[in-house]
């Protein structure tokens, strides 16, 4: 495909899925994310791959497992209560080290919360989530095209590292249509699994794919083993993007949805002379802290715009390791802040900047 | 001389941690020897539960996956979905499949999943030390049931055989015994035959085997076999209760 087409996120997320080469998909529906199991449920079956609507996130995840596990590409998506239902499949599959890419459409919670879209899962996908120490590699895209270049890139992070890759999106960036390109990917090679369990041939020793280590010993080894792979994770792939940080007293610190959003207050502040900016983590976990560490080189304050109660702040802290004010801004309940509401945010940061 | 008595192929030659008299070991064994008899180790991949055969894949010979609790079929559905060609078998517990993964058995045997499912009801938690399954027998005392299963606020045990054969996609269903040599015969053509139904592509298979766990149920291996028999049997009949007409 080299011409671009509208679509809703959702389903460029699918279309991206299917260009990865993911083989199976399985999951349960829930909104905001319906359109990506109902466009699989159409396109699967034409290129003879494997959609099945499961009896439940937890079902769903652990056939994902078992997927994942005979050497599949495979995937499952859902929004926070269905994830909250995959914790469980998400630390087995991290400590059985399984590659496989879970969409989280996230909504507003907590509990049932509401079908609108929210940004309320991010501990829950950056600290952890399921028992155990473990991470996901978290992406988070802003844009349909985005969507597109980072489910591939999850596929193949996924396979490299041997590990759940979530892509954290929310209700809104679903469903709004975009023009997107897909990559040529007629060459693209998918690497060979020789750990998977394919059935044992010959003479190779069999496979297992287990989390159980009885013995003290053997769990902290392969504890630390998981450890020295996350620590590769952090020191290479961290991702972010910017938008005119460069001269800014204020820099606003967002993801997805909201980073859309205070572009726009951005440039209306520029408009009455306040030099703002913008740093977007695109990598949720690991967090691109070195990169907003520099930006904190500079006598500048910061602004964290969320659609939750403010789960990113300690992060943005930790990274500018408290040397510069990190303010607050967000909505939550499935409210997505307008672009004025964080210009009034910002307005009010710079006139205390200039009462203090 | 003539050798007739051998380890199964697709056993591992390794020492079980299971109790002395625990009848899980007879179970490995004639799951061993239906698959070396339909030739099918190559392709074929087992699903562990969590419970007492949690280890599983260290006693087979065989590429494994070991679930998390009660969702096994999930897992092996994900396997043979990936993997049509294969075989594939989960080997669960009554805690695991009746309780924690009801719904996952339920549902894999509704959409007619091509796996084996071997389920060994031995009427309790064994290896969490002795606690009531969903399979304790009314008035059976287990570590959490010091007086006995109290029907009236625990419910009934509960005859899985039975209620999956309600279902219209299962093609064979049926319920065995380990506790004598006739009974282990049956046990081992039931078993043979749930893969056989697989191998021909037919669909789900379901073989409940009634087994023992001495320990916690703390009586000797002797007495656990005719516990078995006098309790358990009367409660949970054998036989078949869904074959498919071909293989009839
Ligand atoms: C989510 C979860 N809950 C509880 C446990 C603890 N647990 C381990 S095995 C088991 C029950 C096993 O009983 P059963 O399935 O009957 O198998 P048996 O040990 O009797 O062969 C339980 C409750 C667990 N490992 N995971
Ligand atoms: S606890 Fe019971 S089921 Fe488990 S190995 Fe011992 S006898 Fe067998």
């Amino acid at each position: 495909m080299s011409e671009k087409l509208l679509m809703k996120g959702n389903e460029a997320l699918g279309e991206a899925a299917l260009q990865a080469g993911c083989q199976l998909y399985f999951a349960y529906p829930i909104t905001p994310q319906s359109e990506l199991p109902e466009y699989l449920s159409r396109r699967m079956p034409e290129l003879g791959r494997v959609f099945l609507q499961a009896e439940s996130e937890i079902a769903a995840i652990n056939m994902v497992y078992g997927a994942a596990g005979a050497g599949a590409r495979v995937m499952t998506s859902s929004s926070s209560p269905g994830i909250s239902l995959k914790q469980e499949g998400l630390s087995y599959i991290a400590a059985a080290q399984l590659p496989c890419v879970i969409v989280n459409m996230s909504r507003g919670g907590p509990g049932l919360g509401s079908i609108q879209p929210a940004q309320s899962d991010y501990l829950q996908a950056t600290k952890g989530g399921g028992h155990g120490d473990y991470h996901l590699i978290v992406l988070a895209p802003a844009s349909a095209q985005e969507i597109v270049d980072l489910t591939i890139l999850a596929f193949d992070l996924a396979d490299q590292y041997r590990t759940p890759v979530m892509i954290m999106g929310d209700g809104l960036l679903g469903q709004m249509m975009e023009p997107v390109l897909f990559p040529d990917r007629t060459n693209v090679e998918l690497p060979e699994k020789p750990w998977a369990t394919t059935g044992r041939k010959g003479d190779r020793p069999k496979n297992i794919i287990h989390s159980l280590e009885l013995q003290s010993e053997r769990l902290e080894a392969h504890n630390q083993k998981l450890q020295e792979k996350y620590a590769d994770i952090a020191a290479t792939q961290k991702r972010s993007d910017e938008y005119l940080t460069e001269d800014a007293d204020v820099v606003l610190v967002a993801f997805g949805t909201v980073a859309r959003i205070c572009r726009s207050a951005i440039d209306m502040a520029r408009e009455k002379g306040i030099k703002a900016g913008l740093f977007r983590p695109i990598s949720l976990w690991p967090f691109p802290d070195e990169a907003l560490a520099r930006l904190a080189e500079k006598e500048r304050v910061f602004l964290s715009v969320e659609m939750n109660c403010g789960q990113m702040v300690d992060d943005i802290k930790l990274a500018v390791d408290c040397r510069r004010p990190v303010h607050f801004f967000g909505r939550v309940g499935g409210i997505v802040p307008s672009p004025e509401e964080v210009l009034a945010e910002i307005e009010k940061i710079m006139a205390g900047r200039c009462d203090a | 001389m003539k050798l007739v008595f051998d380890r199964p192929r697709a056993l591992a030659d390794v020492q079980t941690h299971y109790c002395p008299g625990c009848t899980h070991g007879i179970i490995h064994r004639l799951v061993a020897e239906a698959i070396d008899e339909l030739d099918i180790a190559e392709r074929t991949v087992g699903v562990a539960p969590v419970g007492c055969a949690v280890l599983a894949y260290n006693y087979f010979n065989l590429d494994f996956q070991e679930a998390a609790h009660g969702r096994a079929p999930a897992v092996a559905t994900g396997i043979k979905r990936a993997l049509p060609e294969n075989v594939v078998f989960t080997y669960q517990g009554d805690g695991d499949l009746a309780s924690i993964g009801t719904a996952e058995i339920v549902h894999a045997a509704n959409r007619g999943e091509a796996i084996t499912v071997v389920y060994v009801n031995n009427a309790i938690y064994g290896m969490t030390g002795g606690q009531m399954a969903p399979t304790t027998l009314p008035d059976q005392k287990t570590s959490t049931s010091p007086y006995g299963r109290d029907v009236s606020s625990a419910g009934y045990p509960i005859r899985m055989a039975e209620m999956l054969s309600t279902l219209v996609a299962p093609q064979y269903i049926a319920r065995v015994a380990v506790n004598s040599p006739a009974n282990i015969q049956r046990a081992k053509r039931a078993i043979k035959k749930a893969f056989e139904i697989q191998v021909k592509n037919k669909g789900f298979a379901l073989v409940e085997v009634l087994s023992t766990c001495p320990t916690n149920w703390g009586l000797s291996p002797e007495k656990a076999l005719r516990w078995l028999e006098d309790n358990m049997i009367p409660y949970y009949p054998l036989g078949d209760f869904k074959v498919p007409k071909e293989v009839e």
